[in-house]
């Protein structure tokens, strides 16, 4: 029988298959499934297949790197924006080239369900110049990961695989295939291949502009890509990824008219997007993200209105795609019979019912009112969403580890108080170097760890903070006088404000732990948690 | 054959148990399937919709399009009204009647009532209540399955048989409760459709 699985999943059981050795992560939505899937798994444990969440994508990208040198297959996953922490390694891991196969799986986020821009991967695929792979179902998930790694193998560099909320988190049944058994150690046969100096570097990138030839070849001639004949040239389509399953979905069963490109291997396959410019009057280009392929093909001035898509208005510039806006691209109408009715109300995310970062903004709040300003430069995290009613406490939310740097370069300019409140994993994600900054300047800045012991907002996974906190502080050099502990509970609010008001008016750094379990953790952690707050006090 | 049923509710609200069932069932039928949900921020008790796909043959997007949605099912009566764009003409409503209220202009009742009961097709049932004078008020969602399946595509014992599978590791108890709520809410269902 068939296996249910989220597109997420289905690409998790295609790296077990394909004979990974370890995975290498941070949580990050739409991504996230893809490393639970395998810590589940009893083959995965059988295997002893490495599936530990790392402490940031940076760190898991160069594990999973360091397990290809070896020889061995490794695969790295992440969220759009966590590529954007590990892009020094990625760009650089394109020059080396690997050992054993490496894929890196990135799931991007069109229309931002869970994200702060909608950033296309494709784009970190070609600036590194390696091939792309973007499924459309979630059974190709599974057969182009395996895929992946023999085609990483092949040309000896990484492989991108580009996800979409979408196709990540819609489940189907699969059929699956026949396992790979994982490599063997087996070092790198070339002594300079990983020695990036300047002179084997120039050497290696050389050889990375040279193999572009043959990149383009395994995508011309790559069995995920399709070219479908039609009668009606009037229209040439380029469907990528899932909008191939939109287009098609219009439709509804019947043959397109139109002929189709269905991309879902990159560079862009030059030969069949020829064949269309040479048959058809106009080519609509349908891509979930940027106007990636619709700009590489377009001509500069516009000036050629052959092409449309993003770019020519014909599809939403911004926001994912979906059968609708691809029905009215194609000039068909969506029949809607009936609109939201006006007594429907809008219902925005909010903190759950018992959230101790609930009792922490109450007394961050309470002080912003008392001292007439109130500067709070948020983080990632599920304390986001203090930006929101009936809240407001925070007043930026950028990047992961933005709270305490821009706290800093505030507070240089003369912004106090200057608080920045971080979770307990974001700080250990990248919250930790910016607050060395900080301390070796002895900043005025109030920093507030929320820790609840969890990576909260994906689903509270183990955080790599957890009973570390205190000693990882004192490590930066945090002046053990200004670094505290306070539990935020409504029956400590008079307290914590006075401790809060106290570091505020301090002048250097302090760091406050306010530390309270996530509720959505399972009671068997919280319990774990107690024990080790016990020894991480004595 | 292809029928397209929204699931919508409040983050949190179980609507991806009914959504497993409604997979289980048609797998087990040999039918193909595409379920999409949310997960994510939204997820914190926000507004969350799931789109089921059943299909004997080959389903594409995983996305209903606006105004194809044979079937919303919801387990709060507010959220039900938001995806009503999906609707197709002559659609069906299948939906609790207990609001869950975590906003501050969350809409008069008698408004929200009165909207789902002007809509030609709507079964608005206390389905939590149900649940509870079963013994189980975990099982409102399951209440509201059986309050659809009439409608839906697969058999009653399909379904039956999916209840079991995924109740299972939870002990024959559990499994029993939810089958009777699925018995109560299809009952409940005919006699206001009657």
């Amino acid at each position: 029988m068939k296996k249910l699985l989220l597109g997420n999943e289905a690409l998790a059981q295609g790296a077990i298959d394909a004979g990974i050795s370890g995975v290498y992560a941070y949580p990050g939505t739409p991504s996230t499934e893809i490393t639970e899937y395998i810590q589940r798994s009893k083959t995965a444990k059988e295997l002893k297949i490495h599936s530990k969440w790392s402490v940031n994508e940076k760190t898991a990208m160069e594990a999973a790197l360091g397990m290809s040198y070896a020889g061995k297959r490794a695969m790295t996953v992440m969220k759009h924006v966590g590529l954007n922490v590990a892009a020094d390694v990625f760009m650089n891991m394109s020059v080396s080239g690997i050992n054993g196969g490496l894929v890196v799986v990135v799931a991007d986020d069109p229309s931002m369900h869970s994200s702060q821009n909608e950033q296309d991967s494709r784009y970190y695929g070609k600036f590194a110049m390696i091939p792309i792979l973007e499924p459309s179902t979630q059974q190709e998930c599974y057969e182009i990961t395996k895929y992946a790694f023999e085609l990483s193998e092949s040309l000896g560099l990484p492989v991108l695989i580009r996800l979409v909320t979408r196709l990540s988190h819609s489940r189907a049944g699969i059929e699956t295939g026949n396992r790979t058994p994982q490599k063997n150690l087996k070092l790198p046969s070339n002594p300079t291949q990983f020695q990036l100096i300047p002179m084997h570097a120039r050497g290696r990138y050389k050889h990375l502009v040279d193999i572009q030839s043959d990149i383009l070849e395994t995508s011309e001639n790559s069995y995920f890509n399709e070219f479908k004949k039609g009668p009606n040239t009037s229209i040439g389509i380029i469907a990528s990824g899932i909008a191939y399953n939109y287009l098609m979905e219009n439709f509804e069963g019947e043959d397109c008219p139109y002929p189709i490109l269905k991309v879902s291997q990159y560079p862009i396959p030059k030969k069949p997007v020829k064949q269309l410019f040479n048959t058809c009057k106009k080519i609509l280009v349908l891509e979930d993200g940027y106007p990636f392929i619709e700009e590489a093909i377009s001509d500069f001035l516009g000036e050629n209105r052959k092409v449309i898509g993003r770019l020519s208005g014909d599809i939403p510039r911004v926001g994912e795609l979906n059968p609708d806006n691809i029905a009215n691209a194609l000039g068909f109408d969506v029949v809607i019979n009936e609109t939201v009715p006006k007594v429907v109300a809008g219902r925005p995310p909010e903190l759950c019912v018992g959230c101790g970062h609930r009792d922490l903004f109450d007394a961050v709040n309470a002080l912003g009112k008392e001292m007439g300003s109130q500067q709070v430069f948020g983080d990632i995290g599920c304390y986001a969403l203090g930006v929101l009613k009936p809240y407001e406490s925070i007043n930026t939310l950028i990047d992961m580890g933005a709270s305490i740097t821009m706290a800093k370069g505030a507070a240089d300019a003369g912004v106090h108080p200057s608080i920045a409140i971080i979770g307990d994993s974001t700080f250990t994600h990248s919250g930790m170097t910016g607050l060395l900054d900080a301390v070796i300047e002895n900043t005025q800045i109030t920093v507030i760890i929320s820790d609840n012991s969890a990576i909260a907002m994906t689903g509270a996974q183990d955080s790599s903070a957890s009973g570390r906190l205190i000693s990882i502080c004192k490590g930066l050099g945090v002046d053990e006088e200004h670094l505290k502990i306070i539990t935020p509970l409504h029956k400590n609010l008079d307290e914590n404000i006075n401790l809060i008001r106290d570091e505020i008016n301090y002048k250097g750094v302090s760091v406050i732990i306010s530390q309270r379990p996530c509720v959505q953790l399972p009671k068997e952690k919280k319990d774990k948690l107690k024990e080790l707050k016990k020894v991480t006090l004595n | 054959m292809k029928t397209n049923i929204i699931l919508a509710g409040v983050g949190g609200q179980g609507i991806l148990t009914i959504a497993a069932v409604l997979d289980t069932a048609a797998l087990d039928c040999n039918l193909n399937i595409k379920q999409s949900e949310v997960h994510g921020m939204s997820q914190r008790g926000g507004a969350v919709q799931s789109h089921v796909r059943i299909s004997d043959k080959e389903i594409f997007s995983d996305l209903i399009p606006q105004g194809k949605a044979d079937m919303i099912i919801s387990v709060e009566p507010m959220e039900l009204l938001r995806y009503l764009p999906y609707l197709k003409e002559g659609g069906h409503l299948v939906t609790d009647s207990n609001p869950f209220v975590n906003i501050t202009n969350y809409p008069e009742m008698d408004a929200l009532y009165t909207e789902i009961k002007s809509q030609p097709n709507s079964i608005l049932l206390d389905a939590k209540k149900i649940a509870k004078d079963l013994g189980n008020s975990r099982a409102t969602n399951i209440v509201l399955l059986g309050a659809a399946s009439a409608l839906l595509p697969l058999t009653d014992e399909s379904l039956k048989k999916a209840i079991q599978t995924l109740f299972e590791r939870k002990g024959e108890r559990i499994v029993n409760k939810n089958l009777e709520a699925f018995e109560k809410g299809k009952e409940v269902a005919a006699e206001i459709v009657s």
